[in-house]
């Protein structure tokens, strides 16, 4: 041991290491998840929070950034879930079989689990931890595993989450929704942790809407597993309140001659840090990866994308779009790794910012590290404000300024949102955009 | 007068476009104004509609005896004026038919009128669109967006039919047109021809004033009118070349 490192010194920091103290009994999981919780913790022991001289979070220095940490949770009361009961209901366009959290845990009886398709397994996280599920106990931490900090203090303090299992070759007919939604009239934090896993050949998709307006602290984490030929949609919509802090890791392995297609929405987040850490394992798998976000005032937003060809033969597209105004800052790093025996790897990664304002700032990391030779990769990235001659052009037909720059902003960001293929969902997300720009106006 | 230019003085980055311009276009009139390239043809086009970077450093466009140089672009469309673009651009992600529709509500809106419905709209739409060859999957798609020039041409002259202006600035409409998508774009633009409606047609060729013939044809050099005539003026031009009132200005 080197005496001379001390990690731990911010308020939060310490406060961190005491809510872990006065918690760790009390937290779901028998002898084999305790050792996993006190592992995790002391990786964040040993390194303290993310700052800004670690590469990975230099642009979203979380040290800095969170200057407490607030107290864990508790089980919602009656109160709190009478709030949460329209939660989600912006989404009601796709149809999908809600499944809600309030402040991080499982709420049964706001959730739509009657009928459930044979097949289809859907499960308290609380409540597997607790068991200790042999099927949770195989997978958790191993579908994609990370020495990313976030992710150990989520792993540290999970308390609840969804467990999911699509049984091989079942194709769900609506997608599923997890609602998340922070409603505690205290600001506190939220330590949510997911599992979802499609079999072999099945169809699956999955929304994930997080709300609330509280000052949350929000550490969300899932890992999925995509099965040899499953073809899974995974849309996450992020829209708490302008104090929240909103820390959010996907980690996907996906199977063989499977579709993955993701995508990101962003809108009104104080801060947000998107992490998705995506692994190719299996040969002739088509993912695409995309996201927007709308972000003003203060608001920021750093999408982190690690894609991992592992394996011959995949595809991966990458596209984000970001509209930024006010002093907002948008922030994406993506990395794509083709490792050696991953030829014909088609991987492209193209980002887009769109400035409303002289204050605001898009900064944008591409990173390739190939070491296969017969690949293709590529990435690019263009920022800029409205084009004036657009909007000169709209104005010419009678359309005054406001509403000129709100239709090319509404294009910039459809461009990204055309590519889902569900029609509620797309229908939806364009109502978050028209909203969005309402606030603008 | 439905359109009255006085003493238009223009400056574009310091440099002097427009000298001293003066021009009356009577309601129902088609005026041509014909000039070598760099007479100053576009910049008139763009300060009427109003684009920002044009310095006006003297002079009155009135439409309707009221000076409309303060006016933003939109609240001069809405007054009844539209520019066919010389070079129409393409929005992507915005379907033709939603930037249609914005438009013209945009206009009835700020005249206090109330908005078309989207049955009457469409209505409206397929018969003007139908005359000009324009077809739905075209009028679904990104404005502009993969159109020809040719297409893109006639895009504009739907929104004019539209949009029903009372003074309509063509600026180049002939440029990239062969013969018979000429011909498309001048029937559309006769066929708006009314007692009511005025044009000002620019170009540098006199063919198309064969298809969309003038009453009045203007010579501008160096930034004003230099001689104003008759129909004959235009194919005297064409015999003779601009060289003339180039040299008559130096």
């Amino acid at each position: 041991m080197n005496a001379e490192i001390h990690p731990i010194k911010t308020a939060a920091e310490t406060a961190l290491v005491a809510n872990f103290a006065a918690a760790r009994r009390a937290l779901p999981g028998a002898a084999a998840i305790a050792a996993l919780r006190e592992d995790a913790f002391k990786r964040f022991e040993s390194s303290g929070l993310p700052h800004r001289r670690v590469e990975e979070w230099k642009y979203t220095d979380l040290r800095a950034l969170m200057r407490e940490a607030l107290p864990l949770a508790g089980i919602p009361d009656a109160a709190a879930k009478a709030l949460a009961k329209d939660a989600g209901a912006a989404l009601a366009s796709i149809e999908g079989r809600r499944i809600v959290f309030v402040d991080g845990a499982f709420v049964p009886e706001l959730s739509d689990l009657a009928d459930l398709e044979a097949g289809l397994s859907i499960r308290s996280m609380a409540q597997a931890l607790a068991a200790g599920d042999p099927q949770l106990m195989a997978r958790i931490g191993k579908v994609v595993p990370t020495d990313d900090v976030a992710v150990a203090l989520n792993t540290a303090f999970m308390g609840d989450g969804a467990l999911i299992e699509v049984a091989p070759g079942m194709a769900l007919a609506r997608p599923l929704h997890l609602v998340f939604v922070n409603v505690g009239r205290e600001a506190v934090a939220v330590f949510a942790r997911s599992l979802v896993v499609v079999g072999k050949g099945a169809r699956a998709m999955l929304v994930e809407s997080h709300e609330g307006t509280n000052e949350h602290q929000v550490n969300t984490a899932l890992e999925l597993e995509v099965g040899d030929e499953a073809h899974v949609d995974h849309i996450k919509i992020t829209g708490e309140g302008s104090g929240a802090l909103h820390v959010s890791t996907l980690m996907a392995a996906i199977g063989a001659h499977a579709r993955f297609n993701e995508f990101l929405f962003t809108a009104g987040v104080g801060v947000v840090r998107n992490q998705l850490f995506v692994r190719f394992a299996g040969e002739g798998t088509i993912a695409h990866i995309c996201g927007a976000n709308l972000l003003k005032g203060r608001q920021h937003a750093d999408t982190t994308l690690v894609a991992d060809h592992v394996v011959a033969d995949c595809t991966s597209r990458e596209v984000f779009k970001s509209v930024l105004d006010g002093e907002s800052r948008g922030v994406f790093q993506g990395k794509i790794i083709v490792r050696p025996h991953a030829q014909k790897t088609d991987a492209k990664m193209a980002t887009h910012a769109l400035l409303l304002s002289d204050t605001a700032e898009a900064d944008n990391k591409p990173e390739l590290e190939i070491f296969a030779d017969d690949v293709q990769c590529g990435h690019g990235a263009t920022s800029g404000d409205l084009d004036e001659d657009l909007l000169f052009y709209l104005r010419a037909r009678g359309i005054p300024a406001k509403e000129a720059e709100a239709l090319l902003i509404q294009a910039f960001v459809g461009e990204a949102i055309e590519g889902i293929e569900h029609a509620g969902l797309r229908d939806a997300l364009l109502e978050y955009v028209a909203a969005w720009l309402e606030t603008r106006a | 007068m439905l359109l009255e230019v006085k003493n238009l003085h223009v400056e574009v980055d310091g440099k002097k476009i427009l000298n001293g311009l003066e021009l009356s276009v009577g309601k129902g009139a088609v005026h041509a104004i014909m000039g070598p390239n760099g007479s100053g043809k576009s910049t008139l086009a763009h300060v009427l509609a109003g684009k920002a970077d044009y310095v006006v450093t003297q002079g009155e466009v009135l439409l309707d005896g009221e000076n409309i140089l303060e006016l933003p672009p939109d609240e001069r469309a809405a007054k009844g004026l539209f520019l066919a673009f010389q070079y129409p651009l393409e929005i992507p992600g915005v379907a033709t038919i939603t930037f249609l529709r914005t438009a013209l509500n945009a206009q009835r809106k700020q005249r206090g009128e109330p908005e078309l419905l989207v049955p009457a709209f469409m209505k409206r739409l397929n018969e003007v669109a139908g005359k000009l060859g324009i077809d739905r999957d075209m009028l679904r798609r990104g404005v502009n967006v993969g159109f020809s020039g040719g297409e893109k041409k006639r895009n504009e002259i739907l929104q004019m039919a539209l949009l029903e202006p009372r003074l309509c600035v063509l600026d180049e409409t002939d440029s990239g047109l062969d013969i018979d998508a000429l011909k498309v774009v001048a029937d559309g633009v006769n066929r708006l021809r009314s007692p009511e409606r005025s044009f000002v047609v620019i170009t540098h060729y006199q063919r198309l004033l064969d298809y969309i013939v003038p009453d009045v044809v203007h010579v501008l050099s160096k930034g004003r009118i230099v001689k104003t005539g008759t129909k004959a003026l235009a194919l005297e031009l064409e015999a003779t070349g601009y060289a003339q009132y180039q040299e008559e200005m130096a």
